[in-house]
Formats: C-alpha cells, sequence, structure tokens
C-alpha cells in the first residue's frame, strides 16, 4: 500500500484531497462531525454553564435535570428547571433528590457565570446557558447529564475532558512522528548493519504488548506531578510507543527512494546524509505520512482513555473522557445513573469519525481500494 | 531447510529480543524521578533501587533485621544496577526459577503461571470464535459485493473498531447484572470442586463469555474486513479466470483457489491480533473482574509491585512472541509457497 500511496502522492494535492472528501457523503459528515467536536471543546468556557472545578457538595449524584415548557395547568410557561431537595427515602434508606414544585427558575441565555479566559487569553464572563431565579436574579443549578459523585457537573466536565482527549492524541503524534521518521530514514538510508540493527530494535519494542508496556511506564511516573506535567509525561509515554511501526514502514519507503536518481546526484554533490534524509528523501513520504496520522489518531485516543480510565493517566480534578468513566468501573454505580456513560459515546463518536475519515483520505490517495469499498 | 531446522532457528531468532525486553523493563523499574520544585522534572536512573522492593518486608516487625539483611544481600540491593541485572537475571533463568516475592509475600512465579493460564485459555477462545465467525462472513461479504448485507456489515464493522472496549465491558457488564443470565467477574465458581468434568468445562466456558465477547468485537470486524479484501483481490487475478474458464464449477474455483490464498496474508495478521488481543485484555479484565495476567499487571503496576511488574510484562512479551512465532510456523504449513530460509 505504502508504494501505491507515494505514487499517487505527486498526483493528490491537498487541496484535491479536500475536494474529493466533500463529494464523499458519509467522510464529509464525519469532518463536519469532528469539527463540531473540536469547535464545542474548544469554546467550553463559553458552553459549558460550569467551570471545570465548580462542585456543589449537595448534589453529589443528582439526576439530570429536566428541563419543562408547561406550567401545572398545562399551560405554556417559558423553560424552566425546578429546584431538589435532597431526602432520605424512608423505605429504601437511600438519598434521593425531590423536585420542589414552589422553586421554579427561568432557563436563560446568555447568562453571567464564572469568570474565565476563552483560549488562555479573552477574559469572559457570560456562559450560553444558565438557570436564574426570576425573583432574586441569583443563579440556581441545572445540570443537563447530571453530576457526580462530587457534585461537579457532568456536562461541563464533558466539554472540559474534551479539551484534553481530543488534543493528546495530536500532540503525542507530533511527537511520535518526526522521531518514527528520523529513525526509519537513518536506518533505510544507511542499510547494512546499521539497517538490521535499528530495526530489530524497533521490532522489540514493538513485541511488548502495547498496553502492558503502557502500564509499566505510567507507573514509575511519581504521585505528586503537576498537572501540566502529568500531561506532558502521559504525551510522551503515548509517543515511546508509537514510533516504531511508524519506522518500519518509513524504512521500506526511504530503501526505495534512496536509489532514486535525484538521491545519487546529491551524494556526488556532497551534501551531508542527514541533509539528504530529512530535507529529500523524507518529505517524498509526506502522503504517506498524512494517512499513517489520521489513521494513528483514534488509537492515541483510545490509549489515553484507557488509561486515564485505569487512574494512570490524566489525573483528577482534571477531567479527561477517560477518567470520567472511571466512577463507571463500579457497575451498580452506573446502573442507577447511565448519564454518566456520555463521555464514552463521545469516545466512540471520535474515534468512528476518525477511522471513517482516515478511510477516505486513504480511498483517495490509493484509488484501487477505492474500487473494492 | 527442512521444518525442524526453520523452527529451530525462528526460536534462536527470538531469544535475543527476549533478553533485550527484560534489560528495558529491568531499567525502567529503577528509572527514578525527583522533583526539586514541582513542575520540573529530571529523570536519572539510579544505580540503585529507588522503590525499595522489600519495603513490605522491613515494614513487618516479625521479621528479623538479620533476615531482611540477608534478602538483600541475596538480591545484591546494595551493589550497581547491572550487577543486579546479573543477579536476577540467574535467579530467573535456572532449573527452578526464582521470581521473588511480591509486596504482600506470594510467590510471583506461583500467581503469573496461575494467571498466565486464563489469559492463555480466554486468548485461544477468542481467537477461535474471532476466525469462525469472521472468515465466513468475510468469504460471504466478498461474494455478495456490494449487496445490502456486505453494505451493513462494512457500517458495523467501523462501528466495532471504533467501540473502546472498556465501554462495551462496562455495558455487558450492566447486562450482566441486570439480567443475571451470565456470571460476573472470576474463571470458577464456587462450587468447582464438586462439578463433573462437563460441567467444569461448561462453568469455565460461562464465565469466559463475557469477557470473550467483549474482546472479539474488534478483532471479529478487522478480520472480516480483511478476509473480504483479500478474496475481492484474489476473485479478480488472472488465474481465478484460468480456473473459470477450464469449467471448473464455481465452488471449486472460490473455495479451493481463491479463498485458500486469500487466507494466507490472514495467518500472517494473526501475530498482530494476538498483540491488540493481549493489550486489550488489560482494560478489558480489570472492568470485568477476570483474574488474568491484565489484571495481575495493573494492580501490580498500581501498587508499584516491581517485581510482579516486571514478571508480568516479561510473560506478556514472551506470549506475544510466541505467538508471532506460531504464526509464522503456522504459515509454513498453510502456505507451501513461502521460502524457509
Amino acid at each position: 500500500m505504502a508504494e501505491a500511496l507515494q505514487k499517487s502522492a505527486q498526483a493528490g494535492s491537498l487541496k484535491q484531497i479536500g475536494k474529493k472528501i466533500k463529494q464523499d457523503q458519509i467522510a464529509f459528515a464525519s469532518l463536519l462531525v469532528l469539527v463540531v467536536l473540536y469547535l464545542g471543546v474548544a469554546f467550553a468556557d463559553f458552553l459549558s454553564p460550569y467551570s471545570e472545578t465548580w462542585s456543589d457538595r449537595t448534589l453529589a449524584h443528582a439526576p439530570a435535570t429536566p428541563v419543562y415548557m408547561q406550567d401545572e395547568n398545562g399551560g405554556f410557561r417559558a423553560p424552566y428547571v425546578l429546584g431538589y431537595t435532597r431526602a432520605i427515602d424512608p423505605v429504601t434508606y437511600q438519598w434521593d433528590f425531590v423536585p420542589d414544585y414552589t422553586q421554579k427558575y427561568d432557563l436563560k441565555f446568555f447568562v453571567k457565570g464564572e469568570p474565565y479566559q476563552l483560549f488562555g487569553v479573552i477574559p469572559g464572563n457570560l456562559k450560553l446557558f444558565g438557570a436564574v431565579d426570576p425573583a432574586t436574579g441569583k443563579p440556581a443549578r441545572i445540570a443537563l447529564l447530571g453530576n457526580d459523585i462530587n457534585g461537579r457537573d457532568i456536562f461541563s466536565r464533558m466539554l472540559y475532558g474534551g479539551q484534553i482527549s481530543m488534543t493528546i492524541g495530536f500532540l503525542a503524534l507530533f511527537v511520535a512522528f518526526p522521531i518514527g521518521l528520523i529513525y526509519g530514514g537513518i536506518s533505510g538510508y544507511f542499510g547494512g548493519v546499521v539497517d538490521n540493527l535499528m530495526m530489530r530494535f524497533a521490532e522489540i519494542i514493538m513485541s511488548i504488548p502495547t498496553f502492558f508496556l503502557l502500564i509499566s511506564l505510567a507507573a514509575i511516573l511519581p504521585p505528586k506531578l503537576s498537572s501540566t506535567t502529568r500531561f506532558g509525561m502521559v504525551v510522551v509515554i503515548l509517543a515511546f510507543i508509537g514510533w516504531a511501526g511508524l519506522s518500519r514502514v518509513i524504512r521500506g519507503m526511504v530503501l526505495s527512494i534512496k536509489e532514486k536518481e535525484f538521491v545519487e546526484a546529491e551524494r556526488a554533490v556532497g551534501l551531508h546524509p542527514m541533509g539528504i534524509i530529512i530535507k529529500h528523501i523524507l518529505p517524498q513520504t509526506a502522503s504517506y505520512v498524512l494517512v499513517a496520522m489520521t489513521m494513528s489518531v483514534p488509537g492515541y485516543i483510545l490509549a489515553e482513555s484507557g488509561l486515564s480510565f485505569l487512574g494512570l493517566g490524566i489525573q483528577q480534578p482534571d477531567a479527561s473522557w477517560g477518567n470520567m468513566l472511571k466512577e463507571a468501573q463500579d457497575v451498580y454505580n452506573i446502573l442507577n445513573r447511565p448519564l454518566m456513560l456520555m463521555p464514552g459515546f463521545l469516545i466512540f463518536i471520535a474515534v468512528l469519525s476518525f477511522n471513517v475519515l482516515g478511510d477516505a483520505v486513504r480511498d483517495i490517495l490509493d484509488p484501487k481500494s477505492k474500487a473494492r469499498r | 531447510m527442512s521444518i525442524p531446522v526453520y523452527i529451530l532457528k525462528r526460536i534462536l531468532i527470538s531469544i535475543p529480543t527476549i533478553l533485550v525486553i527484560s534489560v528495558i523493563g529491568f531499567t525502567l523499574m529503577r528509572f527514578d524521578f525527583t522533583i526539586p520544585a514541582i513542575g520540573q522534572l529530571t529523570p536519572e536512573i539510579h544505580m540503585k533501587n529507588p522503590i525499595d522492593p522489600l519495603a513490605s518486608i522491613r515494614n513487618n516487625p516479625s521479621i528479623s533485621k538479620a533476615a531482611i539483611e540477608r534478602e538483600e544481600q541475596r538480591l545484591g540491593l546494595d551493589k550497581p544496577m547491572h550487577v543486579q541485572y546479573g543477579i536476577w537475571f540467574s535467579h530467573v533463568f535456572q532449573a527452578q526459577p526464582d521470581l521473588g516475592k511480591t509486596n504482600t509475600g506470594d510467590d510471583v512465579l506461583w500467581l503469573i503461571k496461575d494467571r498466565a493460564k486464563n489469559t492463555i485459555v480466554l486468548n485461544l477462545f477468542v481467537v477461535t470464535i474471532t476466525w469462525l465467525i469472521a472468515l465466513p462472513l468475510g468469504v460471504y461479504a466478498a461474494l455478495h459485493w456490494r449487496s445490502n448485507l456486505d453494505r451493513a456489515m462494512t457500517a458495523l464493522a467501523s462501528i466495532g473498531m471504533s467501540f473502546p472496549s472498556f465501554v462495551l465491558a462496562i455495558l455487558l457488564a450492566m447486562l450482566a447484572v441486570k439480567t443475571g443470565l451470565l456470571p460476573l467477574g472470576g474463571i470458577k465458581s464456587v462450587g468447582y470442586a464438586s462439578m463433573n468434568a462437563l460441567e467444569k468445562v461448561l462453568d469455565i466456558g460461562k464465565h469466559l463469555l463475557l469477557p470473550g465477547l467483549v474482546m472479539t468485537v474488534g478483532g471479529l470486524a478487522s478480520i472480516q474486513r480483511q478476509m473480504r479484501g483479500n478474496l475481492l483481490d484474489v476473485l479478480e487475478s488472472e488465474y481465478v479466470r484460468v480456473a473459470r474458464a477450464k469449467g471448473l464449477p464455481e465452488n471449486v474455483v472460490i473455495y479451493k483457489h481463491a479463498v485458500r490464498t486469500a487466507i494466507n496474508p490472514l495467518v500472517t495478521l494473526m501475530g498482530y491480533e494476538l498483540a491488540a488481543l493481549l493489550s486489550g485484555s488489560v482494560l478489558v479484565e480489570t472492568v470485568l473482574g477476570f483474574p488474568g495476567l491484565g489484571q495481575l499487571m495493573y494492580k501490580a503496576a498500581i501498587e508499584t509491585d516491581v517485581n510482579l511488574v516486571m514478571a508480568s510484562l516479561m510473560m506478556s512479551s514472551i506470549l506475544l512472541v510466541a505467538g508471532n512465532l506460531m504464526s509464522d510456523i503456522l504459515l509454513k504449513f498453510v502456505d507451501p509457497r513461502i521460502e524457509v530460509a
């Protein structure tokens, strides 16, 4: 596949790929889904009614707040939510949330909330929606997907969690791909003993089961890391397992490219081998790398969510889709609160869209595989 | 070259792999992050253990100081790392391997053997089920190319390949708890010892079903796609046209000539599939409480149980290398064209 892709690399420019994706309905739909997801997490500060760490302990495990449009007499009333009081069920002895029909809060758009800095620079305190007490004008509680065990809003945390889950894959890519490219480039260009040794090492890294390696790497991280450092370390760990497979394919492509005349000419002129590899040989693999990158993002998303799910990746109070699902490890917990699985659903949607898009890009660059669809 | 020589050669090649993995694992376990100020990391490899493998024994008041010192001497904890590795190596690779003790004092070797057995049973179960279902489905899809069922299977396959295994595991666990049809966790029921042979097999099968089902989904989708693609490629080739032209019955053309060739690349893929299975089993085993190698590894990593992490890492790698070895050998039998060089 790699060679066919490389041949069509010259034929298909980025512009043409974009044009063809527009024609493919399913691929275009998944591209749209991804754009919506990324916009959603980028504007999380504005879209979410609460901040990532906001919590109200009295609302622990509160159910999703229903939005009503009718009053008691069946007449229309502007959208409103009810207040909840917490009470113990006299039969089951479990805490229950009982709707209080005397407290009605209006659902309003563009309400003032906690101050935030959009993209880390633009200050603001406007939230897309929120509930307001009509009498006092004070904000009331609204949780579209309910609250977690600490009384934090699941909907808001899902948006913030997406910021980590949807970008960590790309960051890991940008660490893993240069390593894989240069490693594969050197191995293929020099050949012989160097090639043999380097490829043996890559194969050895590949013969450690991925998740076992991930876990042992994550386990040696000290527990007292700041959240930014932890994020960076998780990126490095993810990249550590990703480069080997790529380097093998790149090496195969370099083996054939280095036989070409222009490489010979550059060698005759006396260019430094590293210069030839980086400036002239590796750019030839661009289209394959593009496909490999889109195809490998879902793997990184799944790996991060898996690690965080086990409690070895992103740590509380930072949110990621994986660690939000950690509470779901307790089956009895999730049976009562199935909405907690929503982050898992988002992981699925994101991964599916990336997979479909990756398939489409591959088909465009390698028309032979398209014929089989 | 005859097949036994080929097998021997392949085994010899995989020995350095295992050795290098053990060095990597051993170094990792001694990789220490010292944090002078929060946010700054200075990784360095300690010549001595940053994680004290004897910590739990030290805290036990009923163990004498002399005994702890003897254990330190035996493991060479006061010596530099390469000497420690040598000691570890000589303990592991001997007639009666000694992998040390866990934090709680259990024998690592016994634990690993017990868990690896369960994981092997689970993986064999999954591979068998996957292949039995995926191959016929792939053949059917290729023969009924672009039919409605083919399209439906294509859509289902993309969904299956994108579904996070642990979310599926949670969903099935919910179902199991709600309906009470399947047991959740463990590999044997309480009354296992008093069952007869048939009941024992059925009981283990019942426990394998839930984790097996979760792990089958991803592999099923990808193998079905592969089989379909391969067969479509083969059906277009010249020799299939020749076989049809000389008047062979369609059944013979497809099942004797086309399908047989199309399966070969899948046998090579089996090694990769095993890798995916093994690493995926960590999540599935943890969620569903299946006592396998993955769950053991996870618990060991959480508790920074050095000996156990090291041993599980080694065991899982050996399983993977062995799996790849078997798929190579299998390919030799399935595809007579392969040169045993």
